[in-house]
């Protein structure tokens, strides 16, 4: 059959299905309640079983790569929270690190004890809000409103701290804005003691839930060597034998100074992520009490600074801007110029609720990154389906969709 | 008479620069410093040629030749336990040298250890596909062509992965303006109506700077809300919104211009 094509159908749309065997090409998405967010996955189907995937992502790609290139660095610091929109702190660290790296810059211990809570906090609600959006695949309603629940407190800590629930912006270059507010702690203090009846919860509806079980066990299973292969990270490789965690491995901020445990499995299908997701829930609770116990130090010994001393790259803070000529001035040169770092390169990975999140920034000594690379772990979380699906029938398309946990924000940039 | 701008790099430059401003440099160490990537770089110098290396920032940086990168990754992977394609793209020269700087980022769980390798490659020449090695490299190369038009052969599949397919020209160059080139105003027009409506239409307003605040087509006018097409003098009413119900709602504040207490002392 001739293709006739004209101006008004799209061109993906004029494909001719005249073959002979009985292979039937299902488009699923890009809108589908279940893609979470905008994949479009085309599968080659026998019956119900597909034999071939075909992710197409770029549905909600902006730029951002571009964006950077003509961007100050802390102009740049808001548009990094609509990658991972769902832990958006977590990109603002990363790209915060990255700089700082960059410039040379070492960060009052107060602010990295408040960026670290922030990180946790981040963690968990991006925890919740997987363990909430794939249980409502699955068809398990009532966890999708316990884990909403248990996230809109932390949202409201959060709103608390930098005014925003989803798109924080609420770490600088350099340290935090703002030191947190007087509540803070007792809030967070009276989430985590929550926490554990609430996971033991969601535990006692999953873990022995026979239709989770079945949609869950021994499918979507990742071999280590796959795994590796396509650059997993985060969750997606400690769930196929891989006790690989940045905040462990390669610490940053106060990491090396908390105790906290890796789980991981070596089973690789969707139950062993599933379980990973919870265990990392109560390792943050873990690493949280602790970060209370840090703050609280250092309000004991006097240390307030929440900022970077650098003035070549660093405001100076807000009295010094009102009260001193000289800051003033170099607050205005930064503002309207931009910091200028030295020219290098960095490429710093940070353990994103996801897996690695890095940045890599070359910077030719001007005020706009030369190139900036968003290394995004979903990216490679969604092109792994390609050699994932295949084998598996439709409804696990959604449950591997859902453990794979990736969010469109990043994977597009 | 208007200001020159270079056309082999359109991006933001900065306004003001001092003639006399010399760059700090991120402090690169020799290799010898980390017995660790000392013994990487001895395995990989015994088979392939490196041009230049160091460490920046606790990472090394090997440059090699263009056409070793197969080699040099299978024997990282298969002998130094570099198990792991982090990352790779490339880095727009065109306007210095009309080159391309590809890197690629590697990573040992077992060592801890990262390197970047790297390389350049004229204008228009292509690179050795690693997806054999590492499958992430299938989707990070159709990234590079996507964005630079740098194509990888023996790639399985050479196609656009985050624009669409039928797109014209590579958004990452140094030579592609921020807010899209011709092509990309008149990309869904043409594509929807055909080019015979551009008149009607018009190009897409892709620089956000110039959207016409009157404009009562495309855009809500919060506060100022008119019916579609209404001719727009700028003297609409405004409309008060009610943003919470009267009473306040549970557990949030009401704020109340009138009972705010508003501090005009500045010596306060």
């Amino acid at each position: 059959m001739a293709q006739v094509t004209n101006r008004l159908t799209p061109f993906f749309e004029n494909i001719t299905f005249d073959r002979e065997d009985n292979e039937l090409i299902l488009n699923f998405g890009p809108q589908h309640p279940s893609s979470h967010g905008q994949l479009r996955l085309m599968l080659h189907l026998q019956q119900e079983q597909i034999v071939k995937a075909h992710p197409d992502v770029g549905y909600l790609h902006r730029g951002m790569e571009k964006m950077a290139e003509n961007m100050i660095y802390n102009e740049f610091m808001p548009t990094t929270d609509r990658m991972d929109y769902v832990a958006s702190s977590s990109n603002n660290y990363g790209f915060a690190l990255a700089v700082e790296k960059l410039v040379g810059l070492e960060v009052p211990r107060r602010a990295k004890v408040i960026r670290m809570m922030l990180l946790e906090i981040n963690r968990l609600m991006s925890h919740l809000f997987w363990l909430a959006t794939t249980a409502l695949d699955i068809g398990a309603m009532t966890i999708f409103l316990f884990a909403f629940r248990e996230r809109e407190y932390l949202m409201d800590v959060i709103e608390g701290y930098c005014g925003a629930r989803l798109t924080h912006a609420a770490i600088r270059i350099g340290g935090v804005p703002l030191d947190i507010q007087d509540d803070f702690i007792e809030q967070l203090r009276t989430f985590l003691n929550k926490l554990p009846a609430n996971i033991k919860d969601y535990e006692d509806l999953l873990d022995t839930n026979r239709i989770w079980l079945m949609r869950m066990e021994e499918v979507g299973t990742i071999s280590t060597e796959m795994a590796l292969s396509w650059g997993c990270t985060g969750p997606m490789l400690r769930a196929s034998g891989v006790a690989w965690d940045i905040r462990k491995e390669e610490p940053y901020e106060l990491y090396d100074e908390v105790e906290f445990n890796v789980p991981w499995s070596d089973k690789g299908d969707n139950f062993a992520r599933y379980r990973i997701y919870m265990e990392e829930m109560r390792e943050s609770a873990k690493i949280l009490y602790q970060t209370i116990d840090m703050y609280e130090e250092c309000v004991k010994n006097g240390q307030t600074e929440l900022m970077a001393h650098a003035p070549k790259y660093i405001s100076a803070p807000k009295l010094d801007i009102m009260t001193q000529n000289y800051s003033l001035m170099q607050h205005f040169v930064l503002v309207t110029q931009g910091m200028r770092p030295p020219v290098g390169e960095v490429y710093i990975p940070t353990e994103s609720p996801k897996g690695e999140l890095g940045f890599y920034i070359n910077s030719q000594g001007g005020p706009y990154p030369y190139r900036l690379k968003l290394r995004a772990p979903s990216f490679w979380h969604t092109g792994i389906l390609t050699d994932l699906l295949p084998g598996h029938y439709i409804p696990d398309v959604v449950s591997i969709i859902g453990t794979t946990n990736i969010v469109f924000g990043e994977v597009d940039r | 008479m208007r200001t020159y701008t270079p056309k082999d790099d359109v991006q933001a430059k900065s306004y003001y620069t001092d003639r006399y401003y010399v760059s700090p440099q991120v402090p690169k160490s020799e290799v010898e410093t980390d017995a660790v990537f000392a013994a990487d770089l001895e395995a990989i110098k015994a088979k392939f040629e490196v041009k230049e290396v160091f460490i920046q920032v606790e990472q090394m940086v090997v440059y090699i030749n263009a056409n070793d990168i197969y080699g040099v990754l299978e024997l990282m992977r298969d002998e130094l336990e570099y198990t792991q394609l982090s990352e790779m793209s490339a880095i727009d020269w065109l306007a210095k040298d009309n080159t391309f700087e590809i890197f690629y980022q590697m990573l040992s769980m077992n060592k801890r250890k990262r390197i970047r390798v790297k390389y350049f490659i004229k204008n228009g020449q292509a690179v050795d596909s690693v997806e054999k090695l590492f499958r992430s490299a299938d989707w990070s190369e159709r990234e590079m062509f996507d964005m630079f038009g740098i194509e990888a052969n023996g790639h399985p599949f050479m196609k656009r992965i985050l624009m669409p397919y039928d797109w014209q020209g590579f958004p990452l160059l140094k030579t592609y303006p921020l807010e899209g080139d011709e092509f990309a105003s008149w990309y869904e027009v043409d594509k929807i109506y055909g080019k015979e409506a551009r008149d009607i239409i018009g190009p897409e307003l892709r620089d956000t700077a110039r959207v016409d605040r009157y404009d009562s087509q495309r855009f809500a006018r919060l506060g100022h809300e008119v019916p579609k097409g209404t001719e727009i003098t700028g003297d609409e009413p405004k409309n008060e919104q009610a943003y919470q119900e009267d009473g306040g709602v549970f557990l949030i504040k009401k704020f109340d211009k009138e009972s705010s207490k508003i501090i005009d002392d500045p010596q306060r």
